[in-house]
């Protein structure tokens, strides 16, 4: 057990990934020479040399693509699209060619590739390098998908993607990388595809993922103070996804509220939120509610940039109206 | 009787005889209603791009664009299980899943027919860094249309196999349309070579009614790229009928077509081979009509084989011992059984 960042663990993922498997490649913008736009894989060429560590031109529908090929012939590749708000450009080859492959060709060829990427808001980087776009990755069949919240797991689920046999984007959280915290490289938080109780309560059940559980986090702490007890699930693996631990959690708690900081229409947490409500119906006292950004393009401005996004405070008040009716000041 | 060798003019009239035969019995199998559906692109006019698959190897990879029946076969399809496919039914390449637009074969290194435009070019740059790697000595080519000619990843891909010196060909077969759209309607210039050329590829055009030309140019070709010199083709051809079954081709006039079906590949062989006394009629005759018989068996193999169980719908979308989609029934099934309990 060390304390590092959520950066230094996936780059520690990826150096015990490439040492574990000669077939491990990296190619993306910027990951050799310049170490990633975030600094992820700084040193990495120096380490594995560049035909392992591939500078790409700014082409993201053929780094992916590559990376596709690259993976249905022997390779291992994990390419990173520098942020998640590329993908429109890529969104061909990452949902008609990666996701599709296998099962178009009867199951032949299969795409064992780790697409990394970022997103979130929290450094002004405004509407086109902020986005929370899991759900296109989760609405698309065939692309498994995790957004890891912690230093272990941001390790762990990189190491467990790359022994996947499937496509996986992994979507990690640019306002996370200089988070600090305990990293056991022998012990995953979790197996793959199972959530992980982050707290424990009896009085509700806050559902969330990547940089939003420490933000529920931090409202179950002041929940508490209050007398209400917060359970606080972190999904992790959005594909696969064990439901099971989710609906049990629901039941017993009869109050759930899905957290996201992706645009709420359309989102993941709709479509928990819906699962929740079929499978819990006659245990749930309140509607399984969600919050999440607002359904605006990300502003510049600090300012509104975070008000669009749910907050501590958000989750805290919103969490105490669902057990206690009482509205807060600003729902008045 | 002569035995037709496995390469040279003879066997690569033969070859396109069989393609020419197969596009014929796809069309009958759609008229049978014995296809999945009509999105059925057939390659008659462009069976020259044998010269270039005859010039690839054994472990050599590829991918093609939805025209891909004459490539596929060029490299060793089996007719039967292709037909299959193109019927979708369970015996098929892809088990039904795929269909013409998406038949694929590990074993002979068809890394799939794809359905988007320019969708599979840029795969065979990462078989190239997997073959570059490893320094196998196998080369990927990429299949495609004229149309994919105004496709973005089509130059990022040109782009990096030149920057990256991948043992890569990209080969356009241009049969002058994409769909409805003649190329000079769709491309400002037509110099497709000089594009590729600009990427700092080796690239040439060759004359699609003369499958020994083609053969000619990619046979040096193929070995400069195994070389790490990536080089484009551009197969000049006809598309002889319409852009899928439906298209009755209104956009043309007969008079162009009639041209264009002058620029007849497996005419021209047949000419060449007896003029230059390589051949006689009565062989060429027999190997015709040997195609005819092959492929009526593989027109009655797809209509007799068996539909995939409707349980297979779920089989595939991920690997084998992975979780895989939960069928809707399962979940109804769930939520109303609670809904009983209460």
């Amino acid at each position: 057990m060390t304390e590092t960042t959520y950066r230094e663990a996936i780059r520690q993922a990826l150096i015990d990934g490439m040492e574990a498997d000669a077939d491990v490649i990296l190619m993306g913008e910027e990951v050799g020479l310049y170490g990633g736009a975030y600094g992820v894989t700084k040193g990495l060429i120096d380490m594995f040399g560049a035909s392992r560590v591939i500078d790409t031109p700014i082409s993201e529908p053929a780094i992916i693509g590559a990376a596709i090929g690259a993976a249905m012939t022997g390779l291992r590749p994990v390419a990173e699209l520098m942020y998640v708000d590329f993908a429109g450009m890529a969104m061909d080859q990452i949902a008609n060619q990666a996701a599709k492959s296998r099962y178009m060709f009867g199951g032949q060829i299969g795409v064992p590739m780790v697409l990394r990427t970022q997103g979130g808001t929290g450094r002004s980087a405004a509407a086109q390098h902020s986005q929370s776009l899991e759900a296109w990755m989760l609405h698309t069949p065939g692309l498994r998908l995790v957004m890891p919240g912690t230093v272990n797991d941001a390790y762990h689920l990189l190491r467990q993607a790359l022994r996947q046999p499937d496509p996986v984007v992994v979507i990690e959280h640019k306002g996370l990388y200089t988070m600090k915290g305990q990293l056991d490289v022998a012990t995953p938080d979790g197996a793959w595809g199972q959530p992980v109780t982050r707290r424990t309560g009896r009085d509700l059940v806050i559902l969330t993922y990547s940089r939003m559980l420490h933000e529920s986090l931090a409202a179950a702490d002041r929940l508490a103070q209050a007398g209400v007890e917060a359970e606080v699930i972190d999904l992790r693996c959005l594909n696969p996804l064990d439901e099971a631990p989710l609906i049990e959690a629901v039941r017993r708690t009869g109050r759930a509220m899905v957290v996201t900081e992706a645009a709420v229409t359309g989102s993941v947490a709709s479509d928990i939120a819906a699962r929740l409500g079929e499978s819990c119906f006659d245990w749930l006292e309140e509607p399984v509610l969600r919050l999440g950004g607002e359904d605006i393009p990300i502003p510049v401005s600090p300012a509104l940039e975070k008000g669009s996004i749910p907050s501590a405070d958000l989750v805290h008040d919103t969490a105490l109206w669902l057990v206690t009716r009482k509205a807060p000041p600003w729902a008045a | 009787m002569t035995v037709v060798s496995n390469t040279g003019p003879l066997a690569r009239y033969r070859m396109m005889r069989r393609i020419r035969s197969f596009e014929e019995r796809v069309g009958e199998l759609f008229l049978k209603g014995g296809s999945a559906g009509s999105m059925l692109h057939l390659s008659i006019g462009e069976e020259a791009v044998v010269g270039l698959t005859d010039a690839m190897r054994d472990g050599d990879s590829f991918t093609t664009h939805h025209r891909g029946h004459g490539v596929f076969l060029g490299r060793g399809a089996d007719p039967n299980r292709m037909m299959a496919e193109i019927a979708g039914k369970q015996d098929g390449y892809c088990r039904g899943k795929g269909g013409s637009m998406h038949i694929a074969d590990r074993a002979l290194g068809h890394l799939g027919a794809n359905a988007i435009v320019g969708g599979g070019i840029s795969h065979v740059i990462g078989a190239g860094l997997t073959y570059r790697n490893r320094g196998t000595g196998q080369i990927s080519v990429a299949f495609f249309g004229d149309g994919a000619m105004s496709q973005g990843i089509l130059y990022e891909s040109m782009n990096m196999a030149a920057l990256w010196q991948l043992p890569v060909i990209f080969c356009c077969i241009n049969n002058q349309y994409g769909m409805g759209t003649r190329v000079d309607r769709s491309a400002g210039s037509r110099d497709f070579p000089a594009r590729a050329a600009a990427f700092g590829l080796n690239a040439a055009r060759a004359d699609g009614a003369e499958v020994e030309t083609v053969h000619d140019t990619a046979r040096a070709m193929v070995s400069a790229a195994r070389e790490g010199r990536p080089g484009f083709l551009e197969i000049d051809a006809y598309r002889f009928f319409g852009h899928a079954r439906m298209d009755k081709s209104p956009y043309r006039t007969p008079e162009e077509e009639a041209e264009g079906r002058q620029r007849d590949p497996l005419a021209r062989a047949r000419a060449r081979l007896l003029a230059e006394g390589a051949a006689e009629a009565a062989e060429l005759d027999r190997i015709d009509a040997a195609a005819g018989t092959e492929m009526d068996g593989a027109l009655d193999h797809a209509l007799a084989a068996p539909a995939p169980a409707l349980s297979t719908m779920f089989q595939d979308v991920y690997a084998p011992g992975t979780p895989a989609p939960r069928p809707q029934a399962d979940r109804l099934r769930a939520v109303l059984a609670e809904e009983a309990r209460a």
